[in-house]
């Protein structure tokens, strides 16, 4: 058993350094409260990252993908709330929602600059690579360290909800080839 | 019994054959398919032209019912119910814009 929650470590470690050159140093004791935190992160920068879309950008196809991206996870992070209060957990901060707010700072300057439809490539091909990412975070690690059983099935409903957001974020890609 | 009673006897029974073959009810059906976890359940559904079908969705984010063919764009709304009636025969598959990985498929029989 201790053996399984080391290679369970290794997966985080594998993650994080996907996500951002930070790994952290306890990993494989990733709590439920540090767990909700990172969801909750994750959801909030896509939800900004919709808004910034919203003002940038003029394609009716964009525009529509950042609005249902705003609702979903919106919505998604409003049952986490809900959940997390009934559950009596504060969320709590830690290295991997900070380097995932980090990465998402960066990519939103780079997207500042750019405009029209060049913004708009950017912005959907970075939507399809977030998606994946936080898709293979919530699967190799996020559901399988989740004790408690309510949170685990609210992030295996939100990893549906994600890998549609991803073929999506793709057909949207393909539309603006 | 003569030969006559005997046609009658069997006029009877091809009508009675004739009933039971078109056994469906003049009525049209409402077929129901729930929508939750991301899934339309049943993802296969059988209906005849006029029926219904009815989405539930138990989810806690919007979907849609899009046909492929572009005959129907249904929105479901959270805890929220939409319909179709079915206008034309064919096998219509169809998907939710908002989540391309929910599909579902409807085989539409003649009246």
């Amino acid at each position: 058993m201790p053996m399984r929650m080391l290679v369970a470590g290794a997966a985080t470690l594998v993650f994080a350094a996907g996500m951002a050159a930070v790994q952290p140093t306890h990993a494989a004791q990733l709590t439920d409260p540090q767990i909700a935190h990172i969801a909750y992160t994750a959801d909030s920068i896509d939800i900004k990252a919709a808004q910034q879309a919203l003002k940038k950008s003029h394609n009716p196809e964009v525009r529509g993908f950042a609005q249902d991206m705003i609702r979903d996870h919106t919505a998604v992070n409003q049952k986490a709330l809900a959940l997390l209060k009934k559950l009596h957990v504060k969320p709590q901060d830690n290295a991997t929602s900070r380097a995932l707010t980090k990465q998402a700072e960066a990519e939103r300057l780079k997207l500042a600059k750019l405009s029209g439809p060049a913004f708009d490539r950017a912005y959907a091909q970075n939507e399809v690579a977030y998606h994946q990412e936080v898709n293979k975070a919530l699967a190799d690690t996020l559901i399988p360290s989740a004790s408690n059983p309510q949170l685990k099935s609210l992030l295996e409903t939100g990893l549906k909800i994600f890998q549609g957001h991803e073929q999506h974020a793709e057909q949207v890609v393909a539309s603006l080839k | 019994m003569t030969p006559h009673a005997k046609s009658v006897v069997a006029a009877a029974l091809v009508l009675l054959a004739g009933a039971a073959a078109g056994a469906r009810p003049a009525a049209a059906d409402t077929i129901r398919v729930i929508v939750k976890d991301l899934a339309f359940k049943p993802a296969a559904i059988t209906a005849h032209v006029g029926d219904t079908v009815e989405w539930k969705n138990e989810d806690f984010v919007a979907h849609t019912a899009t046909a492929r063919n572009g005959a129907w764009d249904v929105m479901l709304a959270p805890h929220a119910t939409g319909k179709v009636v079915l206008k034309t025969a064919g096998k219509v598959a169809y998907y939710c814009r908002f989540h391309p990985n929910m599909k579902g498929e409807i085989t539409i029989l003649p009246k």
